[in-house]
């Protein structure tokens, strides 16, 4: 379980996450959820650490991360799988590589033991047979996926993913929430995501928390949502005319 | 390397025929151009010269691919992962550079004198006896030590400059071209900057 209490980070004289708290739950799909640009990757740069928090505690499981020493950072750490926007996956290395790398840097495993979780992961998120490949040469989805792959190489107790449906095609896009969903329930993960895709909310949302202008402005699941009568929360939801006509409760 | 092996022989090449125009004077004898093209070549040009292009080149790759890892969150990722970043990407290229730049410059060294010991006997400028005389006269072994010793500290700045510009990019693709500039004017400063004061080290009475 992760828990954020009062955590408040300002860049200059932008004060852009304001005294937000929220729990975050083991074998659920935890869901942060705004608009673009309201605090959602620098709420989750600031709970990995990629960000210092300016006041406030982020707990892993009771233990403050801002306040523990590098060691005990980098202990935390190992246990994290993330899921980048944009994959980040090492342009220098195939995907093989990449989704061996933190089997190579964490465990004693043998080279065969490596190779048979390495295609265990890949199977895992249909990227069977792609092992040899770069980087350069995968698609937008193939790319994420081969990310997840690499995220969930190490068994992560915390799995975090920063949009991991932005600029994929509807199908891909139920792929991958789909692996996310089933990975954390059949290994107990806790896992976040950042999204402001609402098939994802409908589709995984088991705990949400929705950010407005960097306050935690409203939480609870995807039945709720739908019911939902704050006004924020609301045009958000329903800002497409596909959530209007077929979601919205008259 | 191939781009080290042209410029050092041509280079070789050039400083031999421009001391042998230079040496009109019949109390200068010819194996002078040997021994020109040597002490060019053995104290300025290979260590300082080979290395300004060398920061160019090497300076700017490095910087551009740490940048672009930093841009595209890859070096986040290392982060995460509870690797310490900084370590993992810059020790190995400053460690690399260190071992490997020495004998570069060695190469460079070899085939500058190779170029003006061509260059010389072919244009006429002197006779190979002449040349070979003149690159064996009055050396001094403490010379080579000042030169590797000027190579090392180059490839420590030329890797460290430019794996800091590349790893605090921040932006885009605009800051990484920018980064790689930065790495490269600031590398060549600092080159000539310790060249002089290991010289003056090396060379004061």
């Amino acid at each position: 379980m992760i828990e954020i209490k009062n955590i408040n980070k300002t860049f200059g004289d932008r004060h852009v996450v304001k005294n937000i708290s929220f729990s975050f739950y083991p074998g659920k799909t935890n869901l942060i959820i705004g608009e673009s640009g309201c605090g959602k990757t620098t709420i989750l740069k600031l709970m990995v650490g990629l960000h210092e928090v300016d006041s406030g505690d982020v707990l892993f499981d009771g233990a403050n991360f801002p306040k523990l020493d590098v060691k005990q950072k980098q202990e935390i750490r190992k246990q994290i799988g993330m899921l980048f926007q944009g994959g980040a996956l090492f342009d220098s290395q195939t995907v093989e590589e990449n989704v061996r790398f933190p089997l190579d840097m964490f465990t004693n495993m043998t080279k065969a033991e490596k190779a048979e979780r390495v295609n265990f992961c890949l199977k895992r998120v249909q990227l069977e047979g792609r092992n040899d490949l770069y980087p350069a040469e995968l698609s937008g989805g193939m790319k994420k996926r081969a990310a997840l792959a690499r995220a969930i190489a190490n068994n992560p107790r915390y799995l975090f993913c920063d949009e991991p449906n932005s600029g994929l095609d509807p199908k891909t896009s139920i792929v991958i929430d789909d692996l996310i969903k089933d990975i954390t329930e059949e290994y107990n993960i806790t896992t976040i995501i950042i999204t402001h895709d609402m098939n994802s909310v409908i589709e995984i949302g088991e705990n949400i928390m929705f950010v407005y202008k960097g306050e935690n402005w409203w939480t609870g699941d995807k039945t709720q949502i739908l019911g939902t009568d704050n006004k924020e929360l609301s045009d958000f939801v329903f800002a497409s005319e596909f959530m209007k006509t077929f979601f919205r409760k008259k | 390397m191939p781009i080290i092996a042209i410029i050092s022989v041509f280079m070789g090449g050039i400083i031999t025929i421009q001391a042998a125009f230079g040496f009109t004077s019949p109390l200068v004898p010819l194996y002078a151009v040997g021994f020109t093209t040597r002490e060019s070549i053995l104290l300025e040009f290979s260590p300082t010269i080979v290395c300004l292009i060398l920061a160019g080149k090497v300076g700017s790759n490095i910087a551009s691919e740490i940048g672009a890892m930093r841009i595209t969150e890859q070096i986040d990722a290392l982060e995460i992962m509870g690797i310490n970043s900084a370590g993992y990407l810059i020790f190995p290229k400053v460690a690399a550079a260190i071992i490997i730049f020495p004998f570069l410059i060695a190469l460079s060294m070899f085939l500058g004198i190779w170029g003006g010991y061509f260059m010389g006997v072919a244009s006429g400028a002197c006779t190979e006896y002449q040349y070979v005389f003149g690159i064996q006269a009055f050396f001094e072994p403490w010379k080579l030590y000042y030169s590797f010793t000027k190579v090392i500290v180059f490839a420590y700045i030329i890797t460290s400059v430019s794996s800091y510009y590349g790893y605090y990019t921040s932006g885009g693709a605009l800051e990484v071209g920018k980064s790689s500039t930065s790495a490269v004017v600031y590398s060549s400063i600092l080159i000539l900057l310790f060249g002089l004061i290991l010289t003056n080290m090396f060379f004061h009475r």
